[in-house]
């Protein structure tokens, strides 16, 4: 169902303080904007919101929870529905890459994984989808990644669980778009964020400002699926065109 | 490939200051948070924090060592809309405070000819502006800051605390230690617009003429045409510019659209060129005279409309040399400069000329003292530009002047030690765990005695 894009006052981040969440949030910091941020760190969440405070948001919460801990996160979405008044955005941002070598020998460093980055979406999704069709309005914005349209031997448990998210997105969206609700998986590509601050930058790598743009872009246009930045949709065109037989034999 | 090709290939990867001389191999670690440093888990045995990479030469280089990236400790932290003070991480840009600054009034307190320059690089090389001669440097409009040393100790600094810090730090060159946060005072402002006015003149007599006759003026500064020769030679247009006092709608302003995607070929670059672009740049304006009312944004930073333009220089990239000279004779330092650069052949394409004041800075290094200074940049050609930096560098010394190190790629650690004798009681002020490569080559023959040091060949030369 198409709703034209309204400009979202009433903001929910999980994972503020991820890059890409702080450069996308600073984007919406306007007098009419009300935040409600969510992630570990209580230093680190009061520095995003004294930048978002500054940059004329006119509130700023902040609640520090690991949301690993999915039990807790009925009782944290309602504190940020009664504070915000109405949510017309969610953003989901955390997320871990993990360590491949490690999941691939131990099952606790791979569940690990797939609980942050999977099951913990799932959980806070499934609230959120019901509120929102609820609500009859909202956004609601996932970062996935491009690693979750192919597994390759580097970063496979990432990228399932990744993977397993834009499924569970699939799903979720043929349900609520027909309730005016945009769900919005976006993938991007390489970041120059702390989690890929080890691995050689190169030219494919883009600024979480350009990522957070690229959000807002797509936001507003009601896409379903946003590459970002956009030269990724050719990129994993490509990829995924790979036949599994010879993709397997690849050193990607 | 050749074996030194290799060699190169498997070492860390070099970086480049904005004049791209010299190219140096470091570690490059971004800092995201204020409370992430010093690092915990890794002792770093030399380090140096960088912020944009604008300022010329070795200033912001360290062979080998690990580069600390500021640009992503970005945080606004506050601002009182009534006074003007701003606090915020170090490695804001003046190009995002303006963004932020402009739409409710407010402006910079001190400017260089670029916005995309870090806080934290800002105090670093207490950086001066076309307001100079009324506003001093920018470390005077910073009241308070956040000084992380490797230790792990944080002091906060002000005039009256820690004030020995505080005045170490500002035009320390990042040697001190991180800057981590910074408040600066903004000015108010009503309107974007600058009342312009300029006026073109021949010799240096009449550029200081000029620069007297505009004391009131908040900004001065003067292009001037360092190739003509004859009755033209010294000549240039004189820039006076005031906020406008009239109030207009103060809309933030675009990022720049306009790159230079590629290294220009270095010969496009040469005497004839520059010639024929400070001709028509002089023919530009006119009449002697031109008033206009303009946007600051061309006013201020004529060049960060084009990204990249040091690509203009060729991949070789430029050298850039700043002095300051007393006035007691310094016109006459400035003369043989211009006399120097024309008899080398070389032509240097943005000649700036300014009159500093005389309001002191809190900085212990600061560069500016009052007197003229001379911008100028030449393009890197094997030993011609080296030859005629050192002579430049010869005729500073001579006319007790000094040299800016944010612009330098050259100078020898004499010279440094003569124009910075402060710089043994600042050596103890640097943070054990940081140095630059500039700072190698200056401090190293520290323990020469320069009484001694003068009657040796080393500055004998410089009575050339």
């Amino acid at each position: 169902m198409y709703k034209p894009y309204k400009r979202p006052t009433g903001i929910l981040v999980l994972g503020a303080t991820s890059s890409i969440a702080m450069a996308f949030s600073r984007l919406l910091a306007r007098p009419d904007t009300h935040f409600f941020l969510v992630a570990r760190n209580p230093r680190k969440l009061n520095s995003v919101a004294s930048d978002l405070l500054t940059r004329g948001a006119a509130s700023v919460v902040v609640h520090a929870m690991d949301l690993d801990e999915t039990p807790l996160h009925p009782a944290m979405l309602s504190e940020a529905a009664a504070s915000l008044g109405n949510i017309d955005l969610a953003l989901i941002a955390h997320g871990v890459l993990g360590i491949q070598e490690e999941a691939q020998a131990h099952y606790e460093a791979a569940s690990a994984i797939l609980t942050t980055n999977f099951l913990s979406p799932v959980s806070l999704v499934t609230w959120l989808a019901n509120y929102f069709e609820g609500t009859r309005q909202g956004t609601l914005a996932v970062i996935s990644s491009v690693a979750g349209d192919r597994g390759r031997k580097s970063n496979y448990l990432y990228g399932a669980s990744k993977g397993g998210l834009n499924i569970f997105l699939n799903g979720v969206r043929n349900r609520i778009d027909r309730a005016g609700v945009q769900v919005l998986t976006i993938r991007p590509g390489f970041v120059a964020t702390p989690m890929t601050a080890h691995l050689p930058q190169g030219p494919l790598f883009a600024t979480p400002t350009a990522v957070a743009h690229g959000i807002l872009r797509a936001m507003q246009t009601r896409r379903d699926i946003a590459y970002v930045p956009g030269f990724w949709a050719a990129i994993m065109f490509v990829i995924r065109a790979i036949p599994e037989a010879i993709f397997k034999n690849l050193d990607l | 490939m050749s074996a030194s090709k290799l060699r190169q290939k498997k070492s860390a990867p070099a970086f480049e200051s904005w004049g791209r001389y010299p190219r140096l191999p470091a570690t490059l670690v971004p800092l995201y948070w204020m409370e992430e440093f010093p690092p915990a888990d890794r002792p770093v045995a030399s380090m140096l924090p960088v912020g944009m990479g604008r300022s010329y030469g070795d200033v912001c280089l360290l062979e080998n060592g690990t580069l600390l990236h500021t640009t992503t400790l970005d945080r606004f932290i506050g601002f009182d809309p009534k006074t003007g003070l701003l606090r915020c991480e170090a490695g804001v840009t003046l190009a995002e405070i303006l963004k932020f600054a402009v739409p409710l009034g407010w402006f910079l307190p001190v400017t260089p000819g670029t916005k995309f320059v870090t806080v934290g690089g800002a105090i670093a090389n207490d950086i001066h502006g076309k307001n100079h001669h009324v506003a001093g440097t920018f470390g005077r409009h910073v009241p308070r800051f956040e000084l992380v040393r490797s230790d792990g100790m944080r002091l906060e600094c002000s005039p009256i605390q820690n004030s020995d810090w505080y005045a170490a730090t500002i035009g320390g060159m990042g040697l001190t230690g991180l800057i981590t946060w910074a408040e600066v005072q903004l000015r108010p402002i009503v309107s974007r617009k600058i009342v312009y006015h300029g006026t073109k003149f021949v010799g240096v007599d009449a550029f200081l003429e000029l620069s007297q006759g505009a004391k009131n003026a908040e900004y001065s500064v003067a292009w001037i045409d360092c190739v003509a020769q004859g009755k033209n030679f010294a000549r240039g247009i004189f820039m006076r510019g005031d906020h406008s006092p009239e109030p207009s709608i103060l809309k933030p302003s675009r990022d720049p659209r306009l790159t230079l995607p590629v290294d220009l070929p270095s010969v496009l670059l040469n005497k004839y060129t520059v010639e024929a672009f400070n001709a028509l740049y002089y023919r530009k304006q006119l009449g002697r005279e031109k008033r206009a009312l303009v946007d600051y944004e061309p006013f201020f930073y004529p060049l960060d409309s084009i990204l990249h333009w040091n690509r203009l220089y060729g991949k070789d990239g430029l050298l850039q040399f700043q002095c300051v000279l007393p006035f007691e004779d310094g016109q006459q330092g400035i003369l043989r400069i211009l006399k120097a650069i024309t008899s080398s052949g070389l032509a240097s394409f943005l000649a700036v000329i300014k009159v500093f004041g005389d309001v002191p800075s809190p900085g212990m290094m600061s560069f500016p003292a009052p007197g003229i200074t001379l911008a100028l940049d030449f393009p890197v050609r094997r030993d011609v530009s080296f030859d005629l930096l050192e002579r430049l560098a010869y005729i500073t010394v001579e006319h007790h002047g000094k040299m800016y190190p944010a612009k330098d790629a050259c100078m020898t650690a004499l010279q440094f030690q003569s124009f910075y004798p402060q710089w043994r009681e600042f050596a103890h002020y640097v943070d054990p765990a940081f140095s630059s490569s500039f700072w190698q080559r200056v401090s190293g023959v520290g323990a020469i005695n320069l009484a001694a040091a003068t009657s040796t060949a080393g500055l004998g030369n410089a009575l050339v």
